[in-house]
């Protein structure tokens, strides 16, 4: 078994109205960026995870997020998973 | 007749339901604790607003799959009526009960005030003592209660009936300046296909005296009650 760090970002779907993106957007402008486009506001879950390989790693971290970390009516996620060096 | 409501850590409106179910229905109330796996042979289930969890993670993404939840999903499956409101409703639609998803007020804002609901539907097991296009005043609390669906999904809630409450005007017109949180289709309760499961952001069991500014609530305990008699 090898150990992995696993991060899980969660945004909201593309093409939802999302209200906390907007409202940092323009708050942004306000500052002066108005170089500044699309804005979303997510979530990153970051833990670790035992696994025999990344891609069984990444089977059960796409299961977690499916079952519980993300809502599949109104979110996205991306799954990075990355070996630790052993101990 | 016996009534339940279930407590997760974290409800705050639990009290407020077992008060409406025990003194202004008069029907028999029990508190159900959220990690027991016993229903105490209850007649009906109510989900109660509150902030389950700390809204951890999505708000009743948690609560949705605590212990009691999956003797309330065997009860629903077997014709039990639930009704979940507000942080209820999240839970049933996070729990896969219901349809869909509530996610953050358009405005960003937290709204704590009463607000009007049309009742669509009058012939089901919650509000058969109302009529169809009656216009009810109940208090809504959330930051959280804008109803999201894919437009197949909100056209097919439609088509089968399962809107029961729109937020509208004091004259019962159904208006964006009426709409307390951006939800689709000005949606604020709907009931599943079967018919036994109910979730609404607003609190009709904040409404159930005259001391507490409505009794507009009541009806729907009521129906219940009727409901219940009648199986």
């Amino acid at each position: 078994m090898t150990d992995f760090r696993v991060e899980v970002r969660v945004t909201p779907r593309r093409g939802i109205l999302d209200p906390q993106g907007s409202a940092v957007q323009g708050a942004l402008r306000s500052l002066g960026f108005g170089e500044v486009g699309e804005v979303h506001v997510g979530r990153l879950i970051v833990f670790t995870l035992a696994a025999a390989d990344e891609g069984e790693a990444e089977g059960r971290v796409d299961a977690m997020c499916r079952q519980l970390l993300a809502n599949p009516v109104t979110e996205d996620y991306d799954v990075r998973v990355e070996a630790l060096a052993a101990a | 007749m016996k009534m339940g409501v279930v407590t997760f850590p974290g409800s705050n409106c639990d009290y407020d339901c077992y008060r409406a179910v025990k003194d202004a229905l008069g029907a028999e109330a029990v508190y159900l604790w959220h990690r027991d796996h016993d229903l105490q042979g209850v007649d009906a289930v109510f989900l109660p607003g509150g902030f389950s969890y700390g809204d951890y993670l999505r708000a009743g993404a948690i609560a949705a799959l605590s212990p009691l939840m999956r003797e309330v999903k065997a009860f629903a499956a077997a014709g039990g009526p639930v009704a979940g409101i507000c942080n209820g409703f999240q839970i049933l639609c996070e729990a896969g009960l219901l349809p869909g998803a509530l996610v953050r007020n358009r405005s960003l804002k937290f709204r704590s005030r009463p607000v009007h609901l049309l009742v669509e539907r009058a012939d089901t097991a919650f509000t058969s003592e109302y009529e169809a296009g009656q216009v009810l005043e109940v208090p809504i609390a959330h930051g959280e209660g804008c109803y999201f669906a894919d437009p197949a999904l909100l056209d097919g809630l439609e088509a089968n009936g399962q809107v029961v409450f729109r937020y509208c005007t004091e004259d019962g017109l159904v208006a964006p300046a009426a709409n307390p949180n951006g939800s689709a289709r000005a949606i604020a309760g709907i009931i599943n296909a079967e018919g036994n499961v109910l979730g609404m952001m607003p609190h009709p069991e904040r409404a159930v005296e005259p001391l507490l500014g409505s009794t507009d609530g009541i009806g729907l305990f009521r129906s219940l009650a009727a409901h219940l008699a009648r199986v």
